[in-house]
């Protein structure tokens, strides 16, 4: 039997990683899947807590953590295709103005 | 050191060095792969807990559909090595450690605090049946709600990554 507290553990060390990456990354696509990386923190506490709570409301809201990252990803990586197309780069750094 | 422990370990052990390495690779695809790893090993932390459904779905969805797009787009845009700029220093400087040291202080406040409760495998029943009755029933409207959000997402990624008439300063594509 494993403690809730190293599953918690666990998911706050996956949501600094992510942190980390969205800070030091400077490719843009990296930066997303940081972004991916702190969804899926996220969802080891819920299912976490739903196994603790004996309540299966946490994995319901797995699913809709899932779906709203599916959607992100779509549309962010859409977004991306479209400032590479324009400004034929995937830093950050470089990419400063608002427009396309 | 019971069996459970032993793969909560193992599986967390695979989870932390996919994240760890997400970050120090330079190589887009490298940074993928590895979290491709971090979500099937989250996936059998999932089994671990009870909730196979979310365990198939997290393979399935998010290790096979999200990141084959993420993988798809990295060749499509022919990402290269990461090149190093030096407004990252600050955020090296300050992130590494600030990740270092939030991780130490949650996990000693989480680990010292909250009691060792076991989590009990297979206690909960996380099969599709059940979920799908509490999905149908509780979570109708959020359910739908969703399904307008694909609609718009589906939208606008069509919208967005469509190649765009030839623009007016007559630069072709």
């Amino acid at each position: 039997m494993v403690p809730l507290s190293y599953y918690l553990v666990l998911s706050g060390f996956l949501f600094a990683c992510g942190v980390a990456g969205f800070l030091i990354k400077r490719n843009i696509i990296t930066i997303f899947m940081s972004i991916e990386l702190m969804l899926n923190g996220v969802n080891l506490s819920f299912v976490a807590f739903a196994a603790h709570w004996h309540s299966l409301a946490g994995q319901v809201f797995v699913f809709f953590v899932m779906v709203v990252a599916a959607a992100e990803t779509a549309v962010g990586l859409a977004i991306i295709i479209a400032v590479y197309r324009t400004r034929e780069t995937l830093n950050v750094d470089q990419v400063n103005l608002l427009k396309l | 050191m019971s069996i459970h422990l032993l793969l909560f370990l193992a599986f967390g052990a695979v989870c932390v060095a996919g994240a760890i390495n997400l970050l120090a690779q330079t190589h887009p695809i490298n940074s993928a792969l590895s979290l491709i790893a971090v979500m099937a090993a989250l996936a059998g932390e999932y089994l671990l807990l009870g909730a196979e459904f979310v365990a198939a779905v997290q393979v399935i969805v998010y290790a096979g559909a999200i990141m084959v797009l993420f993988v798809f787009t990295i060749m499509l845009l022919n990402a290269g090595v990461e090149e190093r700029t030096t407004g990252s220093r600050v955020a090296v400087l300050f992130g590494i450690p600030g990740m270092l040291l939030g991780s130490i202080l949650v996990g000693w406040v989480v680990l010292r605090h909250s009691g060792t409760e076991a989590v009990r495998a297979g206690a909960l029943p996380g099969d599709p049946r059940t979920l799908g009755q509490l999905l149908f029933h509780e979570f109708l409207l959020p359910f739908e709600i969703t399904s307008v959000l694909i609609l718009i997402a589906i939208m606008g990624a069509v919208v967005l990554a469509s190649k765009p008439p030839t623009s007016p300063a007559g630069k072709v594509d």
